[in-house]
């Protein structure tokens, strides 16, 4: 009795001892996942829906449909924006994530750096259906320039300047500024009786960035040199940001208010009237969800100044989420037939309207459902004059912290503070000593 | 018979290490071997690019530590500011907390009507998921919606206009609230316990000797208050120093800058910025910080113990 209780023991030291190397030495150095375990995948679906249970609704009949074509069951994980990032490092870190993922399509190169994902090579590439499916905007943003693309676009978004009819003609103007000096001019006539020209979401780090890529394109500013080293506050970059910020701080055509928002406050102030513009990429879903009837506004493309071309005429970032897959999966070539499932043309035509983006596969672009005005309006921003944003391994650390520089602008500017070239520079200036040298 | 016995001892004699055993491994496995690779991290360029096996990340030396205590360049001195940003909000949380938790404790001691109901209301920021109220907090502190500023602005006209709590330096102040909002009915609770333990017939001798309550409670109570004190200040110097949840929830991955505590500091300079080395050299020094102030303070009020008996 006594002798099988030592042995007990020993025998849960010796399981503890396995579990624990075990689960340490995960690191599998072998490029590719294997087929281990053929019959289910993991897949972390980002929030694109109203909700995390409306993402679920959404996706699950399309696994199942996947499951009866394959026979592979799908285990879906559908996690918020806030969470994603540091999800997928998690994952990297420990090598123990999901098979298929959903990536923002701004971190890819940053994502690729770390060696976590499949590449896709042409071979790769064969398996799901060849890359000249997708538009070629949306292949630039799937990683590093001269390398092979760590993602395949799966959802495609452009920024577009949504406008409230109704406000637009009360206040007798009768089309969509075009410049930004009719910009100007409009929002000032639609800021009165506690209303505003523009809503902006200033507490949103990403949607910070976006605005400053946008607009720093605008200027001839570029954050990060050829060789891939950043330059933040460039006299251009200033510029960019303090016209930005000086919605708030100078022409005062958003609310101070919008300093803070971060949870889409500037879709319901749109929704309910209180800003007359916004600039957004694929609202109408969350628009239509508050109540905004799509006949109530239109879309334009992001204004630029008068007679600008080529750079300078950027209306949009190539906006979107990439599907990756983990290169430590176990089941590589369902992997695969489950990125070709969600790339084909049904499938994009499927997930596409219903989330009210644009489809980053051609074929799949044509279908009549996407003819609507506004669709056809950003994607044809996103054809014609959209660019990625830049696709340098430090992109990541680039969002977060000039996005944060400008959440301090826009505070500084909400509490009255004065905005200055020379403010704007200094936030910038720290926001780039904050990178790590690499 | 000599021989059997110790034939029976041998065995016990070695069965109860072995026993320890799975929880000294246990106990290896998620304190030591963390904070080794931690300290291990602290000394190596970790970005992005070693993430997947940070064992291959060349390594810097004392760079990532030059790098977080050189006040004159960006990272030191926001990591200056953040420290003594953490150090003003801890007195503050800890001592506010702490006047809190004793006047409640003491009021309570004597029985009246209501006081169980009272009792179990104080308690329920500690048993609420700090998650939930701290969001609810933060919804509060909303500049235009909040209920803050309406009780304060259109409700109280203590101010003209509406103040931002979520941004700007105010952000600081929404902090400090909601800390002591959170961690009072601990120290309430833990003092409550301690007053059990002093006897009655104290108070009623030394009223019969006519001490006011004033001097009752500076004589009697805070004496006898005090290893529970003692206790309860590094406790809550400890939880305070190093909240995440609160500041994480109220303000997201980047804190303005008055209300940038260390914790979400280290975060972000880790997490946010991908540079693991950094934070790692940065949590490294924060823990022989806390290491450093428990043992000045563990010294002193023992001393004075010592001194006392």
């Amino acid at each position: 009795m006594r002798t099988s209780r030592v042995i007990a023991a020993t025998a849960l030291v010796a399981a503890l001892t396995v579990t624990a190397t075990a689960c340490g030495g995960g690191s599998d150095t072998g490029s590719g996942g294997g087929n281990s375990a053929p019959k289910t995948l993991t897949y972390w679906a980002s929030n694109q829906g109203t909700s995390i249970e409306n993402d679920k609704q959404v996706l699950e009949p399309e696994l199942r449909k996947f499951e009866q074509q394959t026979g592979i069951k799908v285990n879906l994980e559908v996690v918020p924006w806030s969470d994603l990032l540091n999800r997928i490092l998690a994952a990297t870190a420990s090598g123990q994530g999901p098979d298929v993922l959903n990536i923002g399509n701004t971190w890819s190169a940053s994502l690729q750096a770390t060696g976590a994902l499949l590449p896709f090579d042409e071979a790769t590439f064969g398996k799901i259906g060849g890359k000249d499916r997708f538009l070629p905007s949306t292949i630039a943003s799937a990683g590093a320039a001269g390398k092979d693309p760590a993602a395949v676009p799966l959802y495609s978004m452009a920024y577009g300047l949504y406008y409230n009819k109704k406000m637009f003609a009360a206040a007798g103007i009768d089309k969509a500024p075009a410049t930004w000096d009719e910009f100007q001019a409009d929002a000032q006539k639609l800021t009165k009786d506690g209303k505003y020209g523009l809503a902006i979401e200033g507490g949103n780090v990403s949607e910070n960035v976006h605005h400053a890529f946008t607009f720093g394109k605008q200027n001839g500013a570029d954050f990060f040199d050829a060789s891939g080293k950043p330059k933040f506050d460039s006299p251009e970059a200033v510029k960019a940001i303090k016209q930005y910020v000086d919605f708030v701080a100078k022409d005062k055509v958003a609310a101070p208010g919008n300093a803070e928002y971060s949870n889409n406050q500037t879709l319901s102030d749109f929704a309910t009237g209180k800003a007359a513009m916004i600039m957004w990429q694929s609202a109408g879903a969350n628009l239509k969800s508050q109540g905004m009837n799509p006949e109530d506004y239109g879309v334009a493309p992001v204004p630029i100044q008068a007679g600008a071309t080529g750079d300078k005429a950027i209306k949009s970032m190539v906006a979107g989420i990439n599907l990756a897959v983990f290169k430590n999966t176990k089941n590589l070539d369902g992997s695969l037939q489950f990125v070709k499932f969600m790339t084909s043309n049904e499938e994009q035509k499927t997930l596409n309207s219903t989330y009210g983006s644009i489809p980053p596969v051609k074929e799949a672009g044509k279908d009549p459902v996407f003819a609507t005005p506004d669709l056809t309006t950003l994607n044809d921003v996103l054809a014609t004059s959209s660019a990625p944003l830049p696709q340098v391994a430090n992109e990541s650390q680039f969002e977060t912290l000039v996005g944060t520089a400008v959440k301090n602008l826009l505070a500084a500017a909400a509490a009255g503070k004065p905005v200055t070239d020379d403010s704007v520079k200094a936030e910038l200036t720290k926001a780039q000593q904050q990178m790590p040298a690499s | 018979m000599r021989q059997r016995l110790r034939r029976l001892r041998h065995p016990r004699g070695a069965l109860p290490y072995l026993l320890l055993l799975p929880a000294l491994a246990l106990e290896l496995l998620i304190h030591l071997v963390p904070m080794v690779v931690g300290i291990v991290m602290s000394f190596k360029q970790l970005t992005q690019f070693f993430i997947r096996d940070w064992s291959a990340a060349p390594w810097t030396g004392l760079g990532n530590y030059r790098m977080a205590v050189d006040f004159s360049a960006p990272v030191g001195q926001s990591l200056l500011n953040s420290f003594w940003t953490t150090c003003c909000f801890t007195v503050l949380s800890v001592g506010l907390s702490w006047l809190l938790g004793t006047a409640a404790a003491i009021y309570m001691q004597d029985a009246f009507r209501g006081r169980g109901i009272l009792r179990a209301l104080f308690l329920v920021p500690y048993a609420l998921p700090v998650y939930a109220a701290v969001i609810t907090w933060s919804f509060m502190f909303q500049r235009d919606t909040g209920l803050i500023n309406h009780v304060l602005v259109d409700q109280l006209h203590l101010m003209d206009e509406k103040p931002f709590w979520l941004i700007g330096d105010n952000s600081f102040t929404a902090l400090v609230v909601v800390s002591v909002w959170k961690s009072w009915p601990f120290a309430f609770l833990t003092l409550m316990a301690g007053l059990q333990n002093i006897p009655r017939e104290l108070y009623e001798a030394s009223s019969m000797d006519g001490a006011g309550v004033w001097q009752q409670i500076r004589k009697i109570t805070l004496p006898s208050l005090r290893p529970v004190n003692q206790v309860l200040v590094l406790v809550l110097f400890l939880w305070t120093f190093n909240d995440f949840n609160t500041p994480y929830v109220l303000f997201g991955k980047s804190a303005p800058e008055a209300a940038d505590l260390i914790s979400i500091h280290i975060y972000q300079s880790s997490f946010v910025t991908w540079n693991f080395g950094v934070g790692s050299a940065m949590s490294v020094l924060l823990l022989l910080f806390l290491l450093l102030v428990t043992a000045v303070y563990l010294f002193l009020t023992s001393r004075r113990r010592d001194a006392d008996a």
